[in-house]
């Protein structure tokens, strides 16, 4: 039976109003002009929406970043995916001290900041002589979502009937088929999670583009955002323009993945 | 006839104890090997280089040289570091004491029935697709005292001419505020998934006791909630001290040093001023707290604490 508790209801339509606010001023700038937003302010309607802005974005570098960022976030989930598939399955399955010790080491990997190490990093990926490519961004990233991504994983597949793997270890199972024909299966939940989670964390990553990249066919998009600053360095409609472009592919697949998103994200939380 | 219910049991139980034994079906610690040795590589190594790099000098191109304890001895005395110590550590504290309990709060709102409930929960959970550079972006441009939106309000927060970014407290709350509202939703959703969790029949119970509303909160909710605030806490703490797109957006640090916090000040020292062994000693700091803030996470929760509830469920 729902109790009605006011104080919380108000209290979250503020907080709403508050998260809301600047999500309007952001749309609703896209479609301003630039003399119309210094103008009428941050709040008001375009009088006379315009396009103007999304055809000036999309002139720009922008898809070229796109197409790099994409490009990026693929190879990092698929590379996440692959390893802590692997991870979870050796963690929950297999008995004895190294596996037990893997798990902690990507336990206590969930509270290295990725700021704290860039300069190692920066080392390590200059010494691969791998500076100022897609691959020194893809490496990292991909590491630092490793041990999350172990974490949910291993959550899933602790669910996993005993009894199963029994029963294919009764039928000669090699531990391949075991994997792929019962572990992936039934932890696609989980799996989905770690891919969505991994893809985020690759599409909005800044630090290592930042720092690991130099040349402009190599820039990702938050790292293009950052540019445009000087670039469009008084023309905030068409700045904030390419920061909704740069958010709306995040965003269908959110619409699409938004279930295992949260539902991974709360399973962080611990009970 | 019992004999033979016996004999027709054992190969069984014999199968299923060599199965056990030998391993059958159970992958070699191999498997696990590539993911770890990259994640070692990529992110455990750098974590232990960090503290070497700190006993050398580096300018980011040639070769590392070793000078011993003088990054050491000039971040003992340098004023700006220590200025970036205290702010980062009153950026951490504030950051909990602000975001912990409305986080919590809406979290537990969030997990009740009411109606219309799943399509706020979504709308709260928005800020967290932007990239901390996009949002960043968008309070930069409200924040902007000629064209954004604290040019009308700004006077009512008392800064008649709304220069926000431009004030020492006004930029460090801006950092708050805009850091706060990107990250309450995830902790919300945290918070979400451990409400949700907490057994109906303990507050069934209580309200045959006759507690209220408020009573339930701190006697059921709160108790129940113990291990979700600490994990949430771990992550805001380590994100606290870890603020850096943002910082770096909105005030590159100023005005004069008054937000330069810890991972600015590395920024600046290493890929600014190309001296990535001081950079490295101040990095070293973020380490070390991060550590053993995680090493409390593992001790206070108890990840074997969350194993037994998952197999008694």
């Amino acid at each position: 039976m729902p109790r009605w508790n006011y104080p919380a209801g108000l209290g979250s339509l503020i907080w709403l109003g508050i998260v809301g606010l600047p999500l309007y001023v952001l749309v609703a700038a896209t479609f301003q002009t630039r003399d119309g937003y210094i103008d009428d302010g941050p709040l008001a309607l375009p009088d006379h929406p315009t396009l103007a802005n999304y055809r000036r974005v999309l002139r720009s570098d922008f898809l070229s970043y796109l197409l790099n960022t994409a490009l990026v976030t693929a190879v990092c989930a698929a590379i996440v995916i692959t390893l802590s598939v692997t991870v979870g399955y050796t963690v929950v399955r297999t008995r004895g001290r190294a596996s037990r010790r893997i798990f902690q080491i990507f336990l206590l990997g969930l509270a290295i900041p990725s700021q704290a190490v860039v300069i190692p990093v920066y080392l390590v990926i200059t010494k691969l002589h791998l500076y100022d490519t897609l691959l020194a961004v893809i490496l990292p990233t991909a590491a630092f979502s490793l041990p999350v991504s172990v974490l949910i994983l291993v959550g899933t597949m602790r669910d996993i009937d005993e009894e199963l793997y029994e029963s294919m270890a009764l039928d000669g199972a090699s531990p391949t088929r075991v994997l792929l024909q019962l572990v992936v299966p039934l932890s696609r939940s989980g799996i989905s999670t770690v891919g969505v989670m991994s893809a985020l964390h690759a599409w909005n990553g800044f630090l290592f583009p930042l720092l690991l990249t130099q040349s402009k066919s190599n820039r990702l998009l938050t790292l293009g955002l950052y540019d445009y600053v000087g670039e469009f360095r008084v023309d905030t409609p068409a700045l904030l323009t390419a920061v909704v472009l740069s958010i709306v592919p995040i965003f269908l697949v959110y619409l699409f993945a938004r279930r295992q998103l949260i539902s991974g994200l709360m399973g962080v939380g611990g009970k | 006839m019992a004999d033979a219910a016996t004999s027709g049991r054992r190969p069984a139980r014999e199968a299923r104890q060599s199965v056990g034994r030998a391993g059958v079906g159970r992958p070699g610690v191999v498997w696990a090997l590539p993911g770890a040795l990259f994640f070692v590589f990529f992110a455990v190594a750098p974590m232990v280089l960090v503290g070497a790099l700190a006993f050398t000098d580096w300018d980011g191109i040639g070769t590392p040289s070793w000078t011993g304890m003088s990054n050491w001895s000039r971040l003992w005395d340098d004023p700006e570091t220590h200025q970036a110590i205290w702010l980062s550590l009153i950026l951490t504290v504030l950051t909990w004491v602000f975001q912990t309990p409305l986080a919590l709060l809406l979290g537990v709102w969030a997990a009740g029935r009411q109606r219309n409930r799943a399509v706020l929960s979504a709308i709260f959970f928005l800020p967290l697709l932007g990239s901390s550079v996009a949002l960043a972006l968008v309070w930069k441009s409200l924040l902007d005292p000629n064209f954004g939106l604290i040019a009308d309000i700004g006077p009512a927060l008392g800064f008649a001419d709304g220069d926000l970014l431009g004030s020492s407290k006004g930029a460090f709350g801006a950092i708050l505020f805009v850091t706060a509202w990107q990250f309450i939703p995830l902790h919300t959703l945290i918070y979400q998934g451990g409400a949700r969790a907490i057994p109906r029949s303990l507050y069934d119970a209580a309200a045959i006791d006759g507690a209220g509303t408020v009573r339930q909160f701190f006697s059921i909710t709160l108790p129940q909630l113990r291990n979700t605030i600490v994990t949430s806490s771990v992550i805001m703490v380590v994100g606290a001290l870890t603020f850096f797109d943002t910082v770096l957006i909105l005030t590159k640090g100023g005005p004069g040093t008054d937000t330069t916090i810890v991972p600015y000040l590395m920024y600046k020292n290493g890929f600014q001023a190309f001296d990535l062994g001081y950079a490295s000693a101040v990095a070293t700091i973020l380490v070390v707290v991060a550590t053993t803030v995680s090493l409390l996470l593992v001790r206070l929760t108890g990840f074997a604490a969350m194993r037994s509830t998952r197999e008694g469920m």
